[in-house]
């Protein structure tokens, strides 16, 4: 599927049109939730708990209320009079809101202080004095699992132990056999540590219940505030807070990756406190609550099998995993999907027999499994299967590029099904490695490569070839809490032909205002400047599911076309009736209807807009919009091929990234620009897993990477001068051919680095480091093989 | 708690406010004064999202009590903008797709700012170390070294 190239005033498909957004941000005139101030508001900081696991005997108020602007303690008890107190999570778990009783992890919010002013909030919840008794906490969830362990789930009537839920996907016994059969079998232990998304925004919100008109407004840092309206009707409609009478307001949104998709019980906590006090209360978590209570991501323990023939024919895997979700399931997965999309594990491979299945336990952890740029378990699925099979060549003794080749599923085969179930839509995976591989030189970094091990050096060089899945989802198996994963466009073409476009999802970065106006410049030939763009207020925009996932593009996107395609039919009947014409008798080019044959006569599509409201014809309905709730029918699946090359110093262990080529197909491109910005930033997410970034826990739950100062975000300097090329290999069943690209390179990236480095450590028998690689780590793999300088 | 009472000069403009020991600058630019262009992205000075320049140095204004920037004068995002053009790293950071949700956006362009006043020629890794005390979450770099390079370029 070609995309027709619109002229640079239309700005349609293609174009790389500088972002609708920047005029305001370059100005410092970005609206976040904390630039807004409402008349009377209050300000709300949260008392955390410093131990992992603790009985709350006492909350002691007293002294913090005596403070001159603290007007009110808001903790359990007080919330359990509504019932209040506890949440559903948006995986059908619950979740406490305020603690009555324990606390399951540190950090979890014990009580909240509501003050006159930020600093004497923050005053207040110093001033508060808890009395805990300490209880064992259980922290590795091998121990979690293990029979014998105390339950610590005891709320919930029914859980006999510490499994959140099972899940699998494939055929055991099929799988076990042809591993059995196999020449070769090659085994990881592989885990994906604790991350946090980190997005330079914090998490808050201000919610301003009038009580007047028994209205509740919360501006709040969301990514699906449609899902969040519902939610909040579900936790408060005993109460009075019905869906017509919440309006939530997402502004602009400084990050999100998927950490700004759950309810937190800090914004819960604050609309409670404003219904209680009948005035606007903000929020604002700092960056330790942030990185200490929200939005984890990964925490998965796999056992990865991969079995082959001698010659390299990749024929069974198998994949066991434990994976830590915390004290309770908060992730933001589909209902069918516990464990997300991991049964994409096969990868680009033409695997014939696997096999996989998810243990999910609950720790004294705050809930896990949530978010980093891909919540979907696609990383987890493509680390296992990317780094597994460099294994297979290291123990084959053959290229990694080779090996993959040797095992890609072939261009002829897609639409391909996958022994695990999924329907695959297009992909050329020769294509993107054989272009990676020829951009970086690899014939040439493998003589590099040899040479520099004759003298002692270390380098290395990986490779991952990944395919994403992305765009959830098609209704008949995705939903989240029973709302189908569908999303909305609504257009309006003014008198004039400009028009507003209005979605269900909400950009927090990517670019939406630029690229869904690019959509409707590319179906209606209404120049994109012409288009404005806007999403994140429940009151106003059509229901969606939100933006997280790579899903925008592939669902509102399509949602977008879908709607546009409908006004062009109406704009065609308008074009006929103005020519005196039959409809059949008129061309379509972005723009304008011309009739066939008299290129002099045409009508364009502003034309037709202004006739829509002055002279339209008599028995049509009179304006020009359309909604379309568009239900994909499969999912995306865009793919790439990465490779990186490192250095390793051999008496630091320090890894440096000297080159890393990204080659990325997405389908049909909106906007280049906007996707480069996307590879970017999502290599560099990829990247700092890969070598920097993890949360972790003492045995007594302790969190040690709780602020800037222990959790390593990766600087400019860190950071490679990234290279990026494309293959376009267009989705046969989207409408303008595009598939989801932001999460693309945090899948795909970190699996080359980690191989990059295994690789230049192979020649010494090391077969597998866990991410984050460290010089800690490097160095130590070669102290153990007497290697270190 | 003490109040104290403070001259700033703010992009140009003589302010005064009355305030605690304890205001940091980006308090009294956001909440005292209402300028909302500068960013709080963490506690512990290492993000930069709230980067101001002050008496020609970058610093993080999270890390400044108010009463220390006494008598100084201050740069924000607000005053890069003279007289309806736009400051060349603005420009820049536009053109080469800089920013993505912006929220660093006006601590990466002060950094860079401050950079070119007293480097009109910076190598790539020259950007890359004045750049290092901010953080960002979305470009991975690469088109903001790119801005900086254009306004560089521009400014010369």
């Amino acid at each position: 599927m070609t995309i027709a190239k619109t002229d640079a005033k239309i700005c349609g498909m293609g174009h790389s049109m500088k972002r609708k957004e920047d005029p305001r941000f370059i100005r410092g005139q970005g609206r976040y939730v904390d630039d807004i101030v409402l008349p009377g508001m209050l300000y709300m900081d949260i008392v955390r708990s410093p131990y992992a696991h603790a009985k709350i005997k006492k909350i002691d108020t007293a002294a913090a209320l005596k403070i001159p602007g603290v007007l009110a303690v808001i903790d359990g008890p007080t919330l359990a009079k509504y019932n209040l107190h506890w949440m559903p999570t948006i995986s059908s778990d619950t979740q406490m809101v305020l603690p009555t009783d324990e606390v399951m992890y540190q950090a979890q919010e014990v009580c909240a202080v509501i003050a006159t002013e930020r600093y004497i909030a923050a005053d207040g919840a110093d001033a508060v004095e808890v009395e805990y008794e300490p209880l064992p906490p259980l922290v590795d969830p091998f121990k979690s699992i293990a029979p014998g362990a105390p339950v610590l789930r005891k709320d919930k009537k029914d859980q006999k132990d510490n499994v959140a839920f099972h899940w699998e996907a494939g055929d055991r016994a099929d799988t076990d056999k042809a591993l059995k059969g196999a020449d070769v079998v090659v085994s990881e232990d592989i885990y994906l540590p604790r991350i946090h998304v980190a997005s330079m925004e914090t998490c808050g919100c201000i919610a301003d219940f009038d009580a007047a008109q028994g209205k509740l407004t919360v501006y709040m840092t969301t990514q699906a505030p449609h899902a969040i309206r519902t939610v909040f009707a579900l936790v408060a409609g005993h109460v009075g807070l019905s869906e017509e009478r919440i309006r939530i307001i997402s502004p602009d949104i400084g990050g999100g990756f998927g950490g700004k998709v759950p309810v937190y019980p800090g914004y819960v906590i604050a609309v409670a406190a404003s219904v209680v006090i009948g005035k606007p209360v903000k929020w604002i978590e700092d960056r330790m609550e942030n990185l200490q209570a929200d939005s984890f991501a990964r925490d998965y323990h796999m056992k990865v099998e991969l079995g082959a023939k001698k010659d390299g024919t990749m024929t069974a895997l198998r994949i066991k995993t434990i994976a830590d979700h915390g004290y309770s399931n908060a992730s933001a997965n589909p209902s069918k999907f516990p464990a997300g999309l991991f049964s994409i594990c096969t990868g680009s491979y033409d695997l014939k027999h696997a096999f996989c299945e998810v243990d999910a336990v609950y720790t004294n952890k705050p809930p896990g499994g949530v978010a980093y740029r891909c919540s979907f378990r696609v990383t987890e699925a493509v680390h296992a299967i990317e780094r597994i099979t460099d294994s297979l060549a290291q123990k084959l003794g053959m290229d990694p590029a080779t090996l993959r080749m040797k095992n890609f599923i072939k261009p002829e085969q897609f639409p391909y099904k996958s022994v695990l179930g999924w329907e695959y839509d297009s992909g050329n995976y020769q294509g993107a490695l054989k272009k990676a591989m020829d951009i970086i030189g690899y014939d040439a970094l493998r003589k590099e490569q040899a040479e520099k091990r004759k003298k002692g050096e270390l380098m290395g060089i990986g490779i991952s070839s990944f395919t994403e899945i992305v765009g959830a989802g098609p209704s008949k198996d995705f939903d989240i809490l029973g709302i189908k994963m569908f999303d909305s466009a609504e257009i309006r073409v003014h008198p004039t032909g400009k028009a507003i476009a209005r979605f269900g999802t909400k950009s927090q970065g990517q670019g939406h205002e630029t690229t869904y106006a690019q959509i409707v410049a590319q179906e209606l030939g209404i120049p994109a400047s012409d288009v404005q763009v806007e999403e994140g207020d429940t009151d106003t925009a059509p229901y969606g599911l939100g933006t997280y996932a790579s899903r925008s593009t592939p669902t509102s996107g399509a949602a977008c076309a879908m709607a546009a395609r409908k006004i062009r039919d109406k704009a065609r009947k308008i074009a006929a009736h103005l020519l005196e014409v039959k409809e059949e008798d008129l061309e379509w080019e972005p723009g304008k209807f011309t009739v066939k044959g008299a290129p002099q006569k045409s009508k364009t599509i502003q034309e037709c807009a202004f006739a829509a409201y002055t002279n339209h014809p008599q028995g049509m309905e009179a304006g020009m919009e359309a909604t379309h709730y568009y239900d994909p029918p499969n999912l995306t699946f865009p793919f790439g091929s990465y490779i990186c090359v490192v250095d390793i110093d051999r008496g630091t262990g320090v890894v440096k990234v000297r080159r890393f080529v990204a080659v990325d197909d997405c389908g049909n491109i909106i906007n280049p620009m906007i996707v480069d910005g996307q590879i970017h930033g999502g290599l560099n997410q990829g990247l700092a897993p890969a070598l920097y970034e993890e949360i972790s826990y003492d045995d007594e739950g302790n969190i040690t990477g709780g602020s800037f100062i222990d959790y390593y975000v990766p600087t400019s300097l860190e950071s490679p001068n990234w290279e990026t090329d494309k293959t376009t290999t267009p989705s046969p069943h989207h409408p303008f051919g595009a598939k989801g690209v932001g999460e693309s390179a945090t899948v795909g990236a970190p699996p080359a680095i980690a191989n990059a480095v295994v690789d230049a450590l192979s020649h010494l028998g090391v077969t597998h480091l866990d991410i984050p690689i460290t010089p800690e780590k490097v160095w130590r793999a070669l102290k153990a093989k007497g290697a270190a300088a | 708690m003490a109040k104290h009472k403070i001259s700033v000069t703010v992009n140009g403009t003589a302010r005064e406010a009355e305030v605690e020991s304890r205001l940091l600058l980006v308090h009294l630019l956001r909440e005292v004064f209402r300028m909302t262009g500068t960013h709080v992205g963490c506690d512990t000075s290492h993000c930069g999202a709230c980067t101001v320049i002050l008496d020609g140095s970058p610093v993080k204004s999270c890390t400044v009590l108010a009463v220390q920037a006494d008598g100084s004068k201050i740069t924000t995002v607000e005053g890069l903008e003279q007289g309806g053009k736009l400051h060349p790293v603005q420009e820049g950071f536009t053109e080469k797709h800089g920013l993505q949700c912006g929220f660093c956006t006006p601590g990466m362009m002060l950094s860079s700012v401050a950079l070119l006043e007293r480097n009109k020629n910076p190598s790539e890794q020259e950007i890359r170390e004045a750049l290092a005390g901010n953080l960002c979450r979305c470009t991975g770099y690469v088109n903001i070294v790119k801005a900086v390079q254009y306004a560089a370029e521009k400014m010369r």
